[in-house]
């Protein structure tokens, strides 16, 4: 932001500008450049879960709209989806029902606003952006509730109902797997996190010391689970729940949905760059030429890895998540706090 | 984390929160609902997740198929006996002609009974492979289903080459089959296609899903069947054997020429679990494949020369007064059919026994007390074909 301002503040025009004046406009840019990621997440990701998913699964995937590899199908059904009848059932709550998918959207949007993308260029640089993120993001459970309990629908309902008790419950190892981190750190800064894992791979968090290397690991599988994504993907279970909350939705209202989705899988494949993965800086130290570059190819790696996954393994059951989560991965992050922590205390210089 | 173990008798009258009126969920899954496996619609009450009743309604794809028989002739009817196990058309072919032969007693020559074997084994093949693709992907692996019908996608072709159909063969005629070997490469293919079958491809499976640790936990001791209630239920096929009950018709009322040939009849054994539960069913299913394969082999190697029709295609065929019942293994389970002929060119009544009606059944013991989940895990174990049970 400050960067950002900095810059408007050069331009022939904006020189005369009031720092109000300027901080309004640098935040408008911000939010359309937010929101224009968001967008292309989603268009980039649906694509690439596909190529994915064929290459996976022994197939091509879109090889046809646009030519080279079918790079213009998401876009094709972007545009086929914006066509579509928008249908609200009868018996729908009609104010929640339209509410809940802007609901969604907009926390996984309000999250983007901390992440740091490149030293110094970050849309909001909170003290607590860490935090912050977690408690955007949360606001996402909300949305689906509301989802599925305004659709009246009963496989809605039950989508929702396990979605807010999975959600909910695995924001607990997902906030805890990085504290660790925050406690090597001393702050929540997004910047400051980053910064702090300066000078090549064996820098980075990950490799710090074994409990952080295990953290890493429940926060991805917490992620996973935060995402609403296979093997927990209990909300939408395809062959059991029809399509969850979102059975009801149709056209752009679906899209939100889904953008949201694909929105949300960046933005966790990101924080877990971003805690742990030495954010912007290069595996080798000096060699940081482009650190938003890097930034999003470690992001992008990220993502992959969460559709190697979903198209691997099938699905948990909802007790079974459930257990995972209370009875394995919250004492395993606990452990690794405590396991940290006692490290850096005995080896000093390690924090 | 079993839900087996509760106490189902008197939901209304267990404590519930004072002053707040409680019922159980009504739930409707299906017909349209993707793990139904068709137009199947299961009823249900549900408190939460667990199912507290469960009852199958089916008819949704009633086709009056066995009154069409009264209607048709014999070779004509065989293109309906397609439709009932559209997965496995082949092996529904062979429960409907022997039935017909049992009355009609024609000279079948071993060339024809050959291929019978090998092609409704490909069937079967080719049936299991859905089984376990939509197994799979009821618990929510995709990959699996796309593995399957890949190899799925090779019997086709070569059942295409040798009976010209890709879905629906109408391949077996009374007195043989339809038609000959295509080519000389035919029983070379088959075979390669056999041995890269058991070589790799079952090896993918169970690499891919039979021994996923999730997969285990979400069959392993879910929807168990034991061999009693398979027996009430008269469930037969996969389901029966899953449950530990050693009988297949092949080998215990042995038809066709399977009596000549050497193989293995595969059981639950509650190696994961408990016998008779979900992954028991799957098992037993893989292992069959393999089994098949055994006896494609030795059909193929020794398929005698000669003719492959006793009657020729365009003689209409006139079957002796009488009644006959015939069984024969299906890829579900076992097919019956009873036919009244009263001499002419149709038959009186033709009555057909489906697999997988008996096997569905089962449901409405084995579901409550379920979550909705393992539910569709025990549907889906069950392996219907909705085109046999509604007919």
């Amino acid at each position: 932001m400050e960067i950002l301002t900095a810059w408007l503040q050069g331009l022939p025009g904006f020189g005369g500008m009031s720092d109000q004046g300027l901080f309004i406009t640098g935040a408008v840019i911000m939010a359309a450049l937010m929101f224009i990621v968001m967008a292309l997440c989603a268009i980039v990701f649906t694509w690439m879960e596909r190529k994915v998913a064929g290459f996976i699964q022994s197939r091509y995937g879109p090889m046809r709209t646009g030519r080279w590899h079918g790079w213009a199908q998401a876009v094709a059904d972007m545009l086929k989806i914006l066509g579509k009848e928008d249908i609200i059932p009868a018996e729908a709550d009609k104010g929640l029902f339209v509410f809940a998918p802007l609901l969604v959207l907009l926390g996984s949007l309000l999250a983007w606003a901390a992440v740091p993308w490149a030293p110094g260029f970050t849309a909001a640089n909170l003290d607590l952006g860490l935090f912050y993120i977690f408690a955007a993001s949360s606001m996402v459970i909300i949305g689906i509730l509301m989802a599925g309990w305004s659709s009246n629908n009963k496989w809605a309902l039950y989508g929702a109902a396990r979605g807010a008790a999975q959600m909910v419950s695995y924001e607990i190892p997902l906030a805890l797997a990085t504290i660790p981190v925050i406690m090597h750190v001393g702050s929540l800064n997004t910047q400051d996190i980053v910064n702090a894992q300066q000078g090549g791979i064996l820098n980075w968090f990950i490799l710090r010391d074994p409990f952080l290397f295990v953290a890493f690991w429940m926060y991805f599988i917490a992620s996973i689970a935060e995402t609403n994504r296979g093997p927990f993907d209990m909300p939408e279970t395809e062959s059991e729940l029809v399509a969850g909350y979102h059975t009801e939705y149709t056209g752009m209202r679906f899209a939100f949905f889904f953008l949201a989705e694909y929105a949300n899988l960046f933005l966790v494949s990101v924080i877990a760059v971003m805690v742990f993965l030495g954010g912007w800086w290069s595996p080798i130290p000096g060699l940081d030429f482009a650190p938003a570059l890097t930034f999003i190819i470690k992001g992008v790696l990220m993502v992959f890895l969460n559709m190697w996954v979903r198209w691997t393994l099938p699905r948990v059951r909802v007790d079974q998540l459930m257990y995972l989560c209370w009875k394995v991965m919250i004492p395993v992050t606990l452990l690794c706090i405590v396991g940290s922590g006692v490290l850096m205390i005995t080896m000093g210089g390690l924090g | 984390m079993s839900t087996g173990e509760k106490n189902l008798t008197g939901w209304a009258d267990q404590d519930h929160v004072p002053g707040i009126k409680s019922e159980l969920l009504e739930l409707n899954m299906g017909p349209q609902h993707p793990a139904t496996h068709g137009v199947l619609r299961l009823l249900l009450k549900t408190d939460g997740e667990i199912v507290y009743e469960v009852t199958p309604v089916i008819g949704y794809l009633h086709r009056c198929a066995e009154k069409i028989a009264e209607g048709v002739n014999y070779k004509q009817w065989m293109v309906y006996t397609d439709r009932f196990d559209y997965l496995a058309p082949v092996c529904c072919n062979h429960a409907y002609v022997t039935a017909v032969e049992k009355l009609l007693q024609p000279e079948v020559p071993e060339r024809a009974e050959h291929l019978r074997v090998v092609t409704a084994e490909l069937s079967r093949i080719a049936s299991h492979l859905i089984a376990l693709a939509t197994f799979g992907l009821d618990m929510g692996a995709w990959t699996p289903l796309l593995y399957c019908f890949r190899e799925r996608e090779e019997i086709l072709n070569l059942l295409e080459r040798i009976a010209g159909g890709r879905m629906l063969y109408n391949y077996f005629v009374p007195g043989g089959v339809r038609y000959d070997v295509p080519d000389d490469n035919w029983v070379h293919d088959v075979l390669e296609f056999i041995t890269m079958l058991e070589t790799k491809k079952i090896k993918d499976y169970n690499d891919l899903l039979s021994y996923n640790k999730i997969f285990i936990e979400r069959t392993a001791d879910v929807g168990v069947i034991d061999a009693e209630t398979a027996k009430a239920y008269a469930c037969t096929g996969p389901v029966l054997r899953g449950s530990g009950v050693k009988f297949d018709c092949r080998r215990d009322d042995p038809y066709s020429v399977y009596h000549k040939f050497d193989f293995e009849i595969p059981v639950g054994m509650g190696e994961m679990g408990t016998v008779g539960d979900c992954w028991d069913r799957y098992m037993v299913r893989v292992r069959e494949i393999e089994q098949a394969c055994r006896i494609i082999r030795q059909a193929l190697d020794t398929l005698p020369d000669g003719p492959y029709q006793a009657i020729p295609l365009n003689k209409i065929v006139k079957v002796p007064a009488g009644a006959a019942y015939s069984r024969t293994e299906s890829a579900k389970g076992e097919i019956g059919h009873y036919i009244i002929s009263d001499g002419g060119q149709v038959a009186f009544r033709n009555k057909v026994r489906s697999p997988s009606f008996c096997n569905l059944q089962v449901v409405e013991k084995v579901g409550v007390g379920q979550m909705v989940s393992d539910l569709v895990a025990l549907v889906g174990s069950l392996d219907i074909v909705l085109g046999e049970i509604d007919r």
